[in-house]
């Protein structure tokens, strides 16, 4: 069991999202930063899909009400447990009675904790995953706020108590404020200006406080299409970088709705998107064109990375034994 | 059947059959629907039908886009040689008017008639379901009469009672759930339109037909304390 003392800017339960519902106009909603996501799952012994707790920028404070092994992953948030740093992309020990805080956000800023066992809350059409805007899955349909307690359980987890026989870690991933993300063309990218083409590859844009887990809102060049038109709405996808009539581009996140009738310039590359969900308002970005060949090319060395840690950490988990 | 496929970033592909919203489109996105049902490809992971497009999303860890256009081809061959498959209609109670449709009289007196005669006029036609997006279970439905047509409010409503049947524009449609928006209310239904908890979870699908029927605040009631009692 934990209990949730302070609830945060925005803490949520996730899983890796609602498949299969958005023809019913369903949003699939989970965690925005997939990878950082399994890789906690994975070092607690859980399956990847187990949910877990997304924190986003200012973190919560959370109780723990039994001994348990958990697992910080994603952007630094400075979490301490009971006052002491802890380590995030490793397994860490926790006793009855400790406490986990955050502080400032030092890189990202989103971070994932997994519980060996997974947050039990109910399935709802498939998914653990909180959908805020239909109040539905997750814990109660909401963020997590004081005085929740969420229940543990229900997945294998590893039970180990031992600090010393966590002592390791996986290596993180760079989460910078200025990345080049990857992104291949999007399908009316050839309806907007030509000035707007090239300004969406040579300039940066900067992301708006405004921005959530609906899409990452960026300011920078106004980009227009070459002639003003209203287009039938259709399907958008995790990435798709949408412009509304004010010229500002919308980066489509988890919460995104399943369709929109915005032309679409481009598209993140799925491998890209946990950079895309680490930014913090004010960060800086730029557009980088690739295929989609070379986009898939790069989902499939991403996966086999995670394939290759999984087996690391089922090896190392098994070398203690 | 005329089509041509895009990427939608690398994971999902859009078939696209036409560029205007009709029914020989709509029912050719029927078609490949129903196929996608039965025959499901084991490298899919969902679908969503819209007005002229189907855009189909697969894990890229099983095949590359190329071989998707490959395979989809393939099915869409299947698709052209059937017959447009038969909706279902769905007939949908509605209390017009009253707290239920409180813009009920704004939508008359914008097109210089009676509120009744918006009424009859709305419960005449047959609506088919374009698209179901937006919200959970929120149809796009094609076929309202122009003569009924309003422009949105100017500003939106905070907070849209879930169930309420609205008029925007040349549409019509019903909100599922509770929601802000800046549609014009002529009235409400008893029936849910979304239903987190079970199977099929949205009452409607693309490709059904509409039909609306008018009931009284007394019926409504009933109706809507009848739903409840089966939900608890």
């Amino acid at each position: 069991m934990l209990t949730i003392r302070k609830g945060g800017l925005q803490t949520t339960v996730q899983d890796l999202g609602r498949s299969g519902f958005q023809k019913y106009g369903v949003v699939a909603a989970g965690a925005m930063d997939p990878f950082a996501f399994r890789i906690a799952n994975l070092l607690v012994g859980n399956e990847e899909n187990a949910a877990a707790i997304e924190i986003q920028l200012i973190g919560p404070e959370i109780q723990f009400e039994e001994d348990t092994l958990i697992a910080i992953c994603g952007g630094n948030l400075s979490p301490q447990l009971d006052g002491e740093t802890a380590d995030s992309w490793r397994p860490v020990a926790v006793a009855k009675g400790q406490t986990l805080t955050f502080g400032k956000p030092t890189a990202g800023s989103r971070c994932y904790l997994a519980v060996a066992g997974g947050i039990d809350v109910p399935l709802v059409m498939n998914s653990r995953s909180t959908y805020l805007r239909a109040a539905i899955g997750g814990y109660q349909g909401r963020a997590l706020t004081q005085g929740d307690r969420l229940a543990v359980g229900g997945e294998n987890g590893r039970n180990e108590s031992s600090d010393q026989k966590t002592a390791w870690s996986v290596p993180a991933p760079v989460y910078s404020a200025e990345p080049v993300i990857r992104v291949t063309a999007g399908r009316q990218f050839d309806l907007f200006a030509a000035d707007s083409r090239k300004c969406f590859f040579s300039e940066p844009f900067s992301l708006s406080p405004h921005s959530d887990r609906m899409g990452c809102r960026l300011n920078g060049s106004q980009l227009a299409l070459s002639e003003k038109q209203e287009l039938v709405s259709e399907a958008v996808a995790f990435g798709s970088i949408q412009v509304p009539a004010d010229g500002n581009p919308i980066i489509l996140m988890a919460d995104r709705q399943t369709t929109g009738g915005y032309p679409k310039i481009a598209e993140v590359i799925t491998a890209d998107l946990p950079l895309v969900s680490q930014l913090k308002p004010g960060d800086s970005i730029r557009f980088k064109k690739v295929s989609v060949e070379e986009a898939q090319r790069q989902l499939r060395l991403q996966e086999r990375r995670i394939s290759c840690l999984k087996r690391a950490i089922r090896l190392k988990w098994e070398a203690l034994k | 059947m005329a089509y041509s496929f895009s990427p939608l970033g690398d994971q999902a592909i859009i078939i696209e059959l036409g560029n205007a919203i009709n029914e020989d489109t709509h029912n050719q996105i029927k078609a490949i629907t129903s196929v996608l049902e039965a025959n499901p490809p084991h490298w899919m992971t969902e679908f969503i039908p819209a007005f002229t497009t189907i855009t189909i999303f697969y894990n890229p860890l099983l095949l590359l886009y190329n071989e998707a256009e490959t395979d989809l081809a393939a099915l869409l061959e299947k698709a052209s040689e059937m017959k447009p498959p038969l909706s279902r209609t769905v007939e949908i109670p509605v209390c017009y008017g009253g707290s239920y449709g409180p813009d009920l009289e704004f939508v008359a007196q914008h097109n210089g008639l009676s509120a009744e005669e918006v009424i009859r006029i709305h419960l005449e036609e047959t609506y088919t379901v374009h698209m179901i997006g937006f919200a959970p279970g929120f149809p796009y439905l094609g076929g309202m009469s122009e003569k009924i047509a309003a422009p949105r409010r100017e500003t939106p409503r905070m907070q849209i009672p879930a169930r309420s049947v609205g008029i925007a524009g040349n549409q019509t449609g019903v909100y599922p759930i509770s929601t802000p928006g800046g549609w014009q209310l002529i009235g409400r239904t008893p029936l849910p339109l979304f239903t987190p908890n079970k199977k099929n979870p949205g009452l409607l699908r693309t490709g059904d037909k509409i039909i609306f029927r008018q009931i009284s605040e007394d019926v409504f009631q009933t109706m809507e304390a009848d739903i409840n009692a089966d939900d608890t």
